[in-house]
């Protein structure tokens, strides 16, 4: 291939790739939710639901058909005038806590709500300890003159 | 030798915990409806599409099992319930899952019928009350309409020998002791 036609070449594969980036971004125009406000709160709600099927997706994001159609049971009730936490019910009364990213206060729980601060303070505590012996040993009393000639004579080299 | 020792109980139970974690499921995802009646429901008959609601099952034990035609693990459980149907004086309800009914059929026609009827959930609406989340699943179910017991993924016949048969035993006793203090002449 002469350099020329190359350059021909790599010029039409760029105008082709710009059509095709053109084409990409004509589809993400999708059509708008019907309801912005619904869909505005749909989102806030589902952020705070796991999705059973892919475990460490939110509702909100997974593309699993259970999302979809749980996502289209929180708009139907929405659209009907409930509360996040009657939604938030119907969802726990159907697959427990589970579904809540942050999970409710209960004896079961403690661990998971209390357990980093009950470590933190662990920590703080081995910590102080910690200082206060480092402290203790530099509180150390000044060496004697007799422990301060067997030193000198430590480091003295033999043949001097 | 004793400063190393409490770093390595703090080691040694981390390694069980994370042991036990392993050996766990995190696909069973505990059903807040056992020992809750089970949803109502009315949906069309698979085959007839006539209208069949639970509570035609009163006073009876019986198992409702969410399968559908799409499903792999409900071809791979299906000849164990189709054994356990034959086998067993046990009803068994299908829950044809966000299907196709002819697919549908046509899979009972090559895989054999082990339900007493199949109703056809097409958007998946009852399954959600149920809290479905993936087939199969099965849901054992006592005479005054009680969810007794879940079955996540395929029945297996170690699952029905070890925990569904068991539960039946006990349920169909209580159920035909109730009958007997309410007709005083037993069944």
């Amino acid at each position: 291939m002469s350099p020329r036609n190359r350059w021909v070449v790599s010029a039409l594969v760029c105008i082709s790739l710009l059509g095709l980036a053109g084409q990409g971004r004509a589809k993400e125009a999708a059509p708008l939710a019907e309801d912005p406000v619904v869909e505005q709160r749909l989102i806030v709600i589902s952020e705070e639901m796991r999705c059973l099927v892919c475990q460490n997706e939110s509702l909100a994001g997974s593309r699993a058909p259970l999302a979809e159609d749980l996502r289209r049971e929180i708009r139907g009730q929405i659209r009907a005038g409930k509360t996040d936490a009657q939604i938030g019910d119907y969802l726990v009364s159907r697959y427990g806590d589970y579904v809540l990213y942050r999970p409710p206060v209960t004896p079961i729980t403690w661990v998971i709500w209390f357990g980093p601060f009950v470590l933190l303070l662990v920590g703080v505590v081995f910590l102080l300890r910690f200082v206060r012996r480092r402290q203790s040993q530099a509180a150390l009393p000044p060496l004697s003159d007799a422990e301060r000639q067997a030193a000198q004579a430590l480091m003295t080299p033999p043949n001097a | 030798m004793k400063r190393f020792l409490i770093p390595l109980i703090l080691v040694g139970v981390l390694v069980a915990f994370l042991g036990i974690g392993l050996t766990l499921n995190p696909h069973e995802v505990p059903s807040p409806l056992i020992g809750k009646p089970a949803p109502t429901f009315t949906l069309p008959q698979l085959h007839s599409g006539e209208p069949w609601t639970p509570e035609r099952m009163k006073g009876k034990v019986w198992l409702l099992n969410v399968w559908a035609s799409w499903c792999p693990s409900c071809l791979h459980e299906h000849p164990v319930l189709v054994n356990f149907a034959r086998t067993q004086n046990v009803p068994v309800v299908g829950l044809n899952y966000k299907d196709q009914a002819a697919d549908a059929k046509a899979w009972l026609e090559r895989n054999g019928n082990p339900y007493v009827v199949s109703v056809a959930d097409l958007e998946g609406r009852v399954a959600i009350d149920f809290g479905v989340y993936g087939a199969p699943e099965t849901y054992l179910i006592d005479g005054d309409g009680v969810i007794r017991f879940k079955q996540i993924g395929p029945v297996t016949p170690e699952v029905l020998t070890e925990k569904i048969m068991p539960l039946v035993k006990t349920l169909s006793a209580k159920a035909d002791a109730a009958s007997v203090v309410s007709n005083g002449v037993p069944k």
